[in-house]
């Protein structure tokens, strides 16, 4: 409430709607190049909501264990290129089309299938993503000296 | 024109989500991301009442690209709502986990048919 906590957040919320924008728009992209028939199964949305996750694990390992980026680098990209790109509220609309045209089977293969590879692309982007930040480090500059056992 | 729309609710879209994540948080002291799940189903809720106002011919393409395709698509995320789930499971919480995932579809799907509900009885 203070002018001092209000003060710093009108750039976090300038480029939150900057990448936000960014992200709806690759995602409009997407739509328009695959676009999805009334019935048809919504292999557009499945695909931007899964690579959305696996971005996002790379970059929050990335942002948070190896690199100091600066302060708006995460709400720009994290919060709002990647928010802005995967969608839940299209995710529940097309099950509701798909159930509602008579395609429940569809739809319920939609739903899980939605949520597994979303999770697995998430989890496998962060596991992958640290082994290969510990791989870099370990084969690093410095790594003989710490090979010596008392390098430090 | 369209890319215009989409763009113009997604500006608003994403900073509405960022800022009901930030004052849903901070109102209690637990790790569960109920920000995230504040978002999503209010984007689900209104994305259903949108369809229902298109199927009844009270909603144009332009109003669902800048409502639809662009506010609630950025008002609502994926990877977000898939990344909080996974802090949750690696940090020992995995009930807390699972009831994210089961908690945030069932209330999205919820929320769709309740908006499809709504908007039905308004433009019918």
């Amino acid at each position: 409430m203070s002018a001092k906590a209000t003060a710093p957040q009108a750039p976090v919320v300038a480029v939150v709607a900057l990448g936000g924008a960014a992200g709806a728009s690759a995602r409009y992209g997407a739509s328009l190049l695959w676009p999805t028939s009334t019935f048809g199964f919504p292999w557009t949305t499945l695909v931007v909501n899964v690579i959305g996750c696996a971005a996002i694990g790379v970059f929050l390992v990335v942002i948070s264990e190896a690199w100091t980026a600066h302060r708006l680098v995460r709400p720009f990209f994290g919060t709002g290129v990647l928010g802005g790109f995967t969608t839940f509220s299209t995710y529940a609309a097309d099950f509701e089309r798909l159930v509602g045209g008579g395609r429940a089977r569809s739809g319920l293969a939609y739903l899980g299938l939605t949520v597994l590879a979303a999770l697995a692309a998430v989890w496998s982007a962060v596991w992958l993503t640290r082994r290969v930040l510990a791989w870099s480090q370990s084969s690093g500059p410095g790594s003989e000296r710490a090979g010596t056992g008392e390098g430090r | 024109m369209n890319w215009l729309l989409v763009i113009v609710g997604a500006a608003v879209g994403a900073p509405l989500r960022y800022l009901t994540d930030r004052a849903v948080q901070s109102r209690h002291g637990t790790a569960f991301p109920w920000g995230t799940f504040t978002v999503n189903v209010t984007g689900c809720l209104v994305l259903g009442l949108l369809t229902g106002a298109a199927a009844a011919g009270a909603a144009s393409s332009h109003v669902q690209l800048l409502l639809g395709t662009g506010l609630c698509g950025a008002l609502t995320t994926y990877s977000t709502f898939s990344y909080e789930t996974l802090r949750l499971a690696e940090s020992g919480a995995r009930f807390q986990a699972a009831a994210n995932v089961v908690a945030s579809v069932l209330a999205g799907l919820g929320a769709v048919f309740l908006g499809l509900t709504l908007a039905e009885a308004f433009w019918q």
